[in-house]
């Protein structure tokens, strides 16, 4: 039986809760004003939202369900979503089936973190039992050490430079600098970035991204209901997932994304070619490059040279993470994985303000999260189009 | 190249101790398989008795035929280094003291891809290493990556030796000088850089030609201590307490024979009031501030080493008794492992098979030299080993024991040894 596509699916309504670095506040804070902003950029009623998908770190021992009385809500379509930087995708993806099938009509996305002073420092030594036995004890007390193993291999073996990736982080900067709810508000330099501090040889520290509490979301409904009730939308025109890929690759260098993008590519009937912007996963800029590769948008190793031919500003060619990304937004926990989607949604309604990128047609969002040993899990991506 | 680890400088009495910090202890179940081999000495990983899979992380099932038949196998570590990094910064205390910290990403020749300890030797990646597993300062195994060959001073290795107990540039106390076993160990550790030996002398007025011929050594003191006696070993306590480094308790009462070859309790419970209450009155006087000192500079309190037999595993009935007031001291001994864990102090229990003394005249060979005792302590200090079964004995008991202990039990009330 062959695959169904998403044609009629619609993305609406992104909105974020702005992200500050520390709050005392429980995540459900930080879910409900999202969902209140979704009301109100939606112009829905509550009762409208029938269908709801949760995804947060912090909300432990509450789930999805809990958060159904929290908010006040009785949705007839659930789903619990604990897939980090994939979430959005994922998200995106299982709302849009149980909208296909008539399951729910309007299914609210939610992706949402609080970040107390020490609960960054709590939630790494029980991230995964893997993490818990066989990368905890060794010190790193989080990602840092595997990306850095990642990232030096990436380095040796393709001959990328940390001016490549000081290159994206400062051209991310550049673009948050016009997203009003970026957690870093000043002009980074590539010198400012190579004489950071080391973190893990060869990571520094504006390699890395910077916790904090916040919420982002969108809606997902039929093209006719946001036709009708005159609500801003883009167009859901192909969507892929994939877990566990390469599982017998000793080091992460490729993602699952490799295995699933002709597959993207044909739901979406146009090429890597065609996008006017895309919006990696950029928890460490080594991933960025290789998303870049195995999206489609350059061959293997040549990420570095293909970093070095474009801007990736939102005014100039290849923009990317137009609104910072979260080396300059902040990472709010699984907000992170949606920051690109709401970014993308807003590309394409008309709503990015002063960093749009002219006549953005088509936009790309890719997700990847969970590292739950030496590598991440969870790798999806989505192309969406403007109406 | 590892430098050679010189005498650190005398203390400051003046200034703090550093309270010890201990690596993340958490691990689950299943992954307490490594811990349990690497407290031997040993490096095993699960591999599948189905389909031989070789894997890692520790899981409950095999992630390539999902069969649940995993065995702990032995490993020979050998792999290649892939990549490797160097942390400036850690969210965990006992790192952040002890930044920078080398990590490696080993791919094993068996297959599994291992987070690793990263040996300062270890040449850049991509490069052959040799893998072993060590205890941490928690007493949790970790993995650390060795280069492929031997170099100098290997033992010197800074991370290398937060998993590991070194008498060298260390004060220890053997308690009793006057056994054949005592005075071994004193000369095992002057010769392994101990800074100093302080050698315990029960009932001073008898004499010993055997130790009175180590006094010839320089880093040698004598004291009095008598561990049927509660104020000798708080006096002693109250003298050194603060100074020991690594206690090595082996003071024993051995008298042959079970229950019933021997009239009355006298002979069961002058071995109880050594080998078991002597324990404890070492552990209350000594415990506490070897506990307190386990970070105190390069060469801190280390370890806490205790003479049981492989009698503890199980009753030798030939040796009743003394099997029983073993298997008592290896309970506390538990115990104590437990609360010494804390302040990073390893508690290392030794199980000799018979040694070649004069209780046990009537055993048949093979029996163990008192110096083959003093070595296999002194290794297992260096290997950071805690459950150490000295001898040709000891290993084939242990091996009998962990397969079916009631299988041994019979074969020992049948008079097999």
């Amino acid at each position: 039986m062959s695959r169904r596509d998403y044609h009629g699916i619609v993305v609406t309504t992104p909105v974020t809760v702005p992200y500050v670095r520390y709050s005392t506040h429980g995540p459900h804070r930080f879910l409900a004003q999202a969902l209140d902003s979704l009301l109100q950029g939606s112009g829905l009623a509550k009762e409208a939202i029938d269908g709801l998908t949760v995804s947060s770190f912090s909300l432990a021992p509450d789930t999805a369900v809990g958060m159904t009385q929290h908010l006040g809500v009785s949705p007839r379509w659930l789903d619990h979503i604990p897939m980090g930087g994939a979430s959005g995708v994922v998200a995106l993806r299982r709302a849009a089936r149980a909208v296909q099938s008539g399951d729910a009509d309007v299914v609210a996305c939610l992706a949402g973190d609080t970040n107390r002073v020490d609960s960054f420092r709590l939630m790494l030594g029980s991230f995964s039992q893997f993490a818990q036995d066989a990368t905890y004890p060794y010190g790193s007390g989080g990602p840092n050490a595997m990306f850095a193993f990642i990232t030096a291999h990436y380095m040796r073996e393709f001959g990328a430079t940390r001016e490549d990736f000081g290159k994206l982080c400062v051209a991310q900067r550049a673009n948050a600098l016009r997203f009003p709810h970026a957690m870093f508000r000043k002009p980074l330099t590539l010198d400012e970035y190579l004489g950071a501090r080391v973190i893990a040889d060869p990571i520094h520290l504006f390699d890395c991204v910077m916790p904090c509490a916040g919420a982002d979301a969108f809606l997902v409904m039929t093209e006719d209901r946001a036709r009708a009730a005159g609500i801003p939308y883009a167009r859901v025109l192909g969507a892929i997932e994939r877990h566990n890929a390469f599982a017998d690759d000793p080091i992460m260098f490729r993602g699952g994304w490799l295995l699933d993008r002709d597959d993207l590519y044909a739901q979406t009937g146009v090429g890597p070619d065609a996008m006017d912007f895309v919006q990696t996963y950029d928890d460490y800029p080594v991933i960025v490059m290789i998303q870049l590769e195995d999206l489609g948008f350059c061959e293997k190793g040549e990420a570095a040279a293909f970093v070095r031919r474009h801007t990736f500003t939102h005014d100039g060619s290849f923009p990317s993470n137009t609104s910072g990304g979260q080396l300059s937004a902040g990472q709010a926990g699984a907000s992170g994985g949606f920051l690109g989607m709401v970014e993308a949604i807003r590309q394409l309604t008309g709503a990015a303000g002063e960093r749009a990128v002219t006549d953005a047609r088509f936009g790309l969002v890719s997700g990847f999260g969970m590292v739950t040993y030496d590598r991440c899990l969870c790798t999806g991506a989505v192309v969406l189009g403007a109406a | 190249m590892t430098m050679p680890f010189m005498r650190p400088p005398k203390k400051n009495p003046i200034l703090r101790t550093r309270v010890p910090t201990l690596p993340p202890w958490t691990r689950s179940r299943v992954a307490l398989g490594l811990t349990a081999a690497a407290a031997v000495g040993r490096f095993e990983l699960q591999s599948c008795d189905d389909c031989g899979t070789v894997q890692y992380p520790p899981r409950e099932s095999c992630h390539q035929c999902l069969s649940i038949a995993l065995r702990w196998s032995p490993e020979s570590g050998e792999g290649q280094l892939l990549s490797e990094t160097r942390l400036h910064h850690s969210n965990d205390l006992f790192f952040r003291e002890r930044l920078p910290w080398r990590l490696g990403l080993v791919q094993l020749a068996s297959g599994p891809t291992l987070m690793v300890h990263l040996h300062g030797d270890v040449p850049a990646a991509p490069c052959a290493v040799r893998v072993g597993a060590r205890l941490d300062r928690a007493g949790q195994a970790v993995l650390i990556a060795f280069p492929a060959e031997e170099t100098p001073h290997m033992a010197d290795d800074p991370q290398l030796r937060e998993m590991t107990c070194d008498p060298r540039h260390r004060k220890v106390l053997v308690t009793d000088g006057k056994t054949a076993v005592g005075q071994a160990l004193v000369r095992a550790l002057a010769k392994a850089g101990a800074d100093l030996v302080w050698v315990g002398e029960a009932e001073p007025w008898k004499k010993s030609p055997g130790l009175d011929a180590l006094s010839d050594l320089p880093c040698v003191t004598r004291v009095p201590l008598d561990l049927t006696d509660e104020r000798s070993v708080l006096q002693l306590a109250g003298e050194l307490g603060g100074k020991v480094d690594i206690l090595v308790n082996n003071a024993e009462v051995h008298r042959p024979f079970g229950i019933s070859a021997r009239r009355g309790t006298e002979a069961a419970r002058a071995e109880m009031d050594v080998n078991y209450f002597g324990l404890l009155r070492l552990a209350q006087g000594f415990g506490p501030a070897m506990r307190a000192r386990g970070a105190d500079g390069q060469a801190g309190a280390t370890a806490w080493v205790n003479l049981l037999s492989v009698y503890a595993l199980s009753n030798f009935p030939p040796h009743g008794t003394y099997s029983a007031s073993k298997a008592a001291a290896l309970s506390a001994a538990q115990c104590l492992r437990a609360e010494m864990r804390a302040g990073g102090i390893r508690v290392v229990n030794v199980f000799p098979g018979p040694i070649d003394d004069e209780w046990n005249q009537t055993l048949p060979p093979p029996k163990l030299s008192a110096e083959g005792v003093a070595s296999a302590i002194v290794r297992a200090l260096r290997d950071g080993v805690e459950d150490v079964f000295p001898g040709d004995v000891a290993q084939e008991w242990f091996e009998r024991w962990r397969e079916s202990p009631k299988t041994l039990e019979r074969e020992l009330a049948q008079g097999g040894t």
